[in-house]
């Protein structure tokens, strides 16, 4: 035991701390505060405190625990909604009322809640780390399987069945240095990533049901985004949108720093929101987790490795998870604010030398993976990760948005012109990009379209020879553009209007599906072949510019997924009649 | 108030830098304390402690340290943090920066002494906000809707009419549902003699004086005592929000001066800077002064912030505006050039945001087509401003037919949806209708961000056939 010596903010110094652990949790003053060691000098130790300081005193007394800031896992995680170093909010406020108090101990899974176990694995079987024992319906989609925590092998000599808490003992394990009691809950140190057989190449795209990420910047299951934009950019809006139709299983959702009502909006929709993946609401697959910017910033830093830990052990399980983190940079914030009440020497921008390394642990926890197991159970499981970055004043040369994208596989940049202009979502074509392509290229050809990537190849040119064509019309004007050229203008605002804006907030727009993304760039496509043979003929592009099927392009959006396939036939049949009753009147004239 | 045994007094003061004071062999001190520093002339101050360790309290002096020594001044420690005295008997009243009466009135009498910063409201408990508020001013109502429990500062400059708006809110601003007004806490920090009575003139001739509680720290006032003025003003209107039920708008201004002080204390301390000299955790100060606005659930009152800040030389990617929009909903943007053509109020709808609108807005609340309205009105402009540029190097005649509608949508937009008195006060319906007329003169194949049916019930062109 130490006793406090200093208290600067959120972080505390004590003494006669010899044997302490780096990243071991300390018990700080009076209350018990919950803190974790961030550097040890002699018998000196730092200690970062996930709640509030003020009222300390030096001389109160610092207990060590003996053991790394570690998160509980079990039945129980999802629906549930915790802070950064996994404390339930819900349970909290029960206990506290509406304000979070200090010194609050409530335990992350419910230890009163019993679960229906029913048992899988036999009796006197040789069992491993990451074996299935059991199962729990956790929630009415989510079957949780109770695994065989890591490292534990031997023979299996006793599995029960029925109903427990998730503290009860459930079955027994003769291992070689002796009998172990097998629990529905175990626990992992969250700064250590959960171990797995092996990682797979990143070959199946994560379907968002958003135009611009799936036909333009596709991500792979087990792959990693960054979303970097100004404020006003609508990294959230992204982040709620992928978190709501991506096609994973279970949702891991981190509210990093970032605005208590942004929490309570995901809070309150998440129970109401219609997954359209099991038609249950998307609650029963989703895990939260806020520390929100007020609140304790040592725990905002915790956040991101309590949200990946869960992730990791679902993906055990064999689920393909996904992580929104919202916002990398309140993270980064939180390191270098700890960093400078260590009076560390700064890196770049007062963030510390160590930020690179960091943000590059934190992502490549993510990934598709054989999971850890015995040979005959064999599973896949993913963790996909996405963070939002915040640059300061918009400037992706900054630190954190630099570092982020040396390590991230996605890259969707938030253009705060389009913003400006309500084009929504703000990802800027020229800007993004994804490594995937090569990796996915074979399965879009496979299960989208043969001719899925030559559209979107096509398509991306358009836009690119777009932006070379602005540069001359700021110069000389539209109207002096040769009528292939304007042509070219045309199609693509209708690429950038017709087909990557995408409302959010419309009941239809919110998801389009693949097959729909797919027919949506067709019609535009042959609109285009259909407009330039029209001016090779010597129809006047006044005339192609004032056609009635701009309309029904522009309204394809607000077309349901379901319908889709029908009204594509009759878009595409209107655009051949008014083509050629076109082309036959200018022959005429 | 009770005395307090555990109250320590020294005269070893050690050093004496800035606003930051040193003072050692103390036993007992806690972080976050109070404290209370005597100078020999018998001048008492008002501090708190920044640094706690065994034998040694950095101390920040409010007040400045002009007039300590290190012989005989005094020191006290209260062993309590800083708190202020609230009641209701506040509304209508005037104090400084640190809660004391500055109208000649007497003291508070306390219903409550509360700590003046506040815990993190738990997200749980959080109601989200959803009720429209109307301000009666178009650019907010129509494009950049005030909801109850929000906070949207104003992004300003020197010499705009930030304060003149402000005031415009505070008067005009109602829940369309009830009807009821808001009372307003105001909040002004190193703020000139000249704009502090602006306010109070203003409050005092509309009659809105009887709803007000006011702290005021002037430029002439010290510098650090803004770190504690708008955290005692929230507090009361924390109290009178969930203690009375009251809807409190709650006006700071300018959170430029407040950052600076920040600053101050950061350099005193010596601590390593983040962006131009702010301190790194300027973040996260600024959250928990701006994340106190709100509603919580099952308590009636709501706390609806509206912070103004002037951006040094304009400059919105400035790290006081940066960090204030990452943690506002949404921010009104003032455009010195609008302001130069006589435009008032001189709001920029382009880069202003409302991040609630869309909970706060459609039927029921506001209009089914604002939402399309809004958005369609905004592309409008966005094109028209663009074309503007584009003249600017190719000349009118460059542009097409459709160009030119854009052009002359742009300049009928500032003039009739922007422009306003300042007395004026639309309601929502008026806002929408005039924003109607003004998408009336684009054809109407162009209105693509309106859904068809909306189109066919409110566009002029069918409203006058039906």
């Amino acid at each position: 035991m130490g006793e406090i010596m200093k208290i600067a903010g959120p972080l505390v110094v004590a003494d006669d701390m010899r044997g302490c652990e780096m990243y071991e949790v300390i018990k700080v003053g009076e209350e018990g505060l919950l803190g974790e060691t961030i550097r040890l000098d002699g018998d000196l130790a730092y200690i970062q405190v996930y709640e509030d300081t003020a009222g300390l005193k030096p001389g109160e007394p610092v207990i060590k625990t003996g053991s790394p800031l570690s998160v509980e896992l079990g039945p129980g995680l999802l629906k549930n909604f915790y802070d950064g170093v996994q404390r339930p909010l819900e349970a909290i406020k029960a206990k506290v009322g509406d304000y979070i108090k200090r010194g609050v101990y409530v335990e992350a899974l419910d230890r009163a809640k019993r679960w229906k176990f029913t048992a899988k694995a036999e009796e006197g079987r040789e069992i491993e780390g990451g074996d299935i024992l059991g199962t729990v319906q956790e929630t009415k989609v989510i079957e949780h399987r109770i695994m065989v925590p890591p490292g534990v092998k031997g023979k299996l000599i006793e599995l029960k069945e029925g109903e427990f808490t998730v503290a009860e003992c459930i079955g027994r394990v003769e291992t070689d240095t002796g009998e172990v009691e097998l629990k529905m809950m175990q626990s992992w140190p969250v700064r250590k990533g959960r171990p797995y057989k092996e990682k797979l190449d990143p070959d199946v795209p994560l379907l968002t049901g958003q135009r611009i990420n799936d036909t333009f910047f596709p991500i792979a299951k087990g792959g990693t985004g960054a979303i970097p934009g100004g404020f006003g950019t609508g990294k959230t809006v992204m982040q709620h949108q992928l978190a709501r139709w991506a096609d994973s299983q279970v949702i891991v959702y981190i509210g990093c720093g970032e605005r208590g009502n942004e929490m309570t909006e995901v809070l309150e929709d998440f129970p109401k929101l219609i997954d359209p993946h099991t038609g249950e609401t998307l609650m029963e697959r989703s895990t939260l987790i806020a520390n929100t910017s007020n609140m304790p910033v040592a725990a905002r830093e915790a956040s991101i490795y309590t949200g990946i830990t869960i992730a990791e052990y679902y993906r055990d399980m064999g689920y393909d998870v996904a992580i929104q983190a919202d916002s990398t940079s309140r993270w980064a914030e939180a390191l270098r604010e700890i960093s400078g009440r260590l009076e560390e020497m700064p890196g770049e921008e007062g963030y510390p030398a160590y930020l690179a390394a960091r943000l590059s642990d934190f992502y490549e926890r993510a990934g598709r993976v054989r999971t850890l197991c015995s040979p005959q159970e064999d599973r896949i499981g993913s963790v996909t990760v996405v963070g939002a970055v915040s640059p300061p004043g918009g400037d992706f040369s900054e630190p954190v948005t630099q570092n982020t994208l040396r390590v991230v596989g996605d890259f969707w940049a938030l253009d705060s012109s389009l913003a400006d202009r309500r084009h929504f979502p703000a990802i800027s074509w020229l800007r993004s990009y994804s490594l995937y392509i090569g990796y996915l290229r074979d399965w879009f050809t496979k299960f989208g379209a043969p001719d899925f990537m030559e559209q979107r190849e096509e398509m991306m040119s358009l836009l690119q020879k777009e932006a070379e064509l602005q540069e001359i019309v700021q110069l000389v004007g539209a109207d002096a553009l040769p009528p292939r050229e304007r042509c070219t203008l045309e199609v693509a605002r209708m690429i950038r209007e017709d087909f990557l804006q995408q409302n959010a907030y419309h009941e239809v727009d919110s998801y389009c599906t693949l097959e729909k993304q797919y027919l949506m760039a067709k019609v535009i496509l042959q609109w285009y072949d259909n407009a330039k043979e029209a001016i090779e003929r010597g129809i006047a592009m006044e005339k192609v510019e004032l056609m009635r099927i701009k309309d029904a392009i522009a309204r394809m959006k607000y077309i349901k997924n379901e319908e889709f396939r029908a009204k594509y036939e009759d878009i595409m049949r209107d655009m051949k009649e008014e083509f050629e009753a076109l082309m036959k009147q200018g022959s005429g004239s | 108030m009770a005395v307090d045994i555990s109250a320590r007094e020294y005269t070893t003061i050690k050093e004496a830098a800035g606003p930051l004071i040193v003072v050692e062999g103390v036993e007992g001190v806690s972080y976050g304390e109070v404290v209370k520093v005597v100078t020999p002339e018998g001048e008492e101050k008002t501090g708190q402690v920044l640094e706690a360790s065994r034998g040694l309290a950095v101390v920040q002096v409010f007040e400045g340290t002009s007039g300590i020594d290190t012989s005989r001044t005094r020191v006290r420690f209260t062993g309590d943090i800083m708190r202020i005295s609230v009641a209701q008997d506040m509304v209508g009243r005037f104090f400084d920066g640190l809660g004391n009466p500055r109208d000649g009135g007497p003291e508070v009498i306390a219903e409550e002494r509360l700590p003046i910063i506040g815990a993190a409201i738990n997200p749980t408990a959080r109601d989200y906000p959803r009720e429209f508020i109307q301000t009666g001013i178009s650019t907010i109502d129509g494009m950049n809707t005030l909801v109850r429990g929000q906070k949207l500062p104003i992004f300003s400059g020197a010499g705009m009419p930030h304060n003149a708006l402000a005031a415009q809110i505070a008067r005009q601003a109602k829940v369309l549902t009830t009807g009821e007004p808001f009372s307003v806490v105001f909040a002004a920090m190193g703020i000139t003699h000249e704009e502090a009575s602006f306010f109070i003139r203003d409050f005092e001739r509309t009659g809105a004086i009887e709803r007000i509680v006011a702290f005021i720290n002037l430029a002439d006032d010290p510098a650090i005592e803004r770190v504690i003025t708008p955290r005692m003003a929230l507090t009361t209107a924390e109290f009178l929000a969930y203690e009375y039920d009251m809807h409190i708008l709650v006006i700071l201004t300018d959170m430029t001066n407040y950052c600076e002080a920040l600053r101050e204390i950061s350099a005193a301390r010596e601590e390593v800077p983040g962006r131009r000299g702010y301190p790194g955790y300027m973040y996260t100060d600024l959250s928990t002064i701006y994340e106190r606005a709100g509603r919580i659930r099952g308590r009636k009152g709501s706390i609806t912030q509206i912070p103004i800040l002037s951006m040094p030389d304009d400059d919105i990617t400035h790290p006081i505006p940066d960090l204030t929009g990452y943690i506002t909903e949404g921010q009104f943007v003032l455009s010195r050039d609008l302001h130069r053509r006589g435009i008032y109020p001189p709001v920029d709808v382009l880069p202003s945001l409302s991040r609630l609108m869309d909970e706060g807005i459609g039927p029921g609340r506001t209009r089914e087509d604002h939402a399309g309205v809004s958005n369609q009105l905004y592309a409008g402009y966005a094109e028209g401003r663009d074309m503007r540029d584009l003249v600017a190097v190719v000349g009118e005649e460059a542009l097409t037919s459709r160009d030119k509608k854009y052009l002359e949508f742009a300049d009928v937009f500032e003039k009739r949806f922007v422009t306003q008195g300042k007395n004026e006060e639309r309601s929502i319906e008026e806002t929408l209708d005039i924003g109607w007329d003004l998408l009336a003169t684009l054809p109407e194949g162009e209105l693509k961000r309106i859904d068809e049916h909306i189109i066919k019930k409110y566009h002029p062109k069918y409203r006058k056939r039906a």
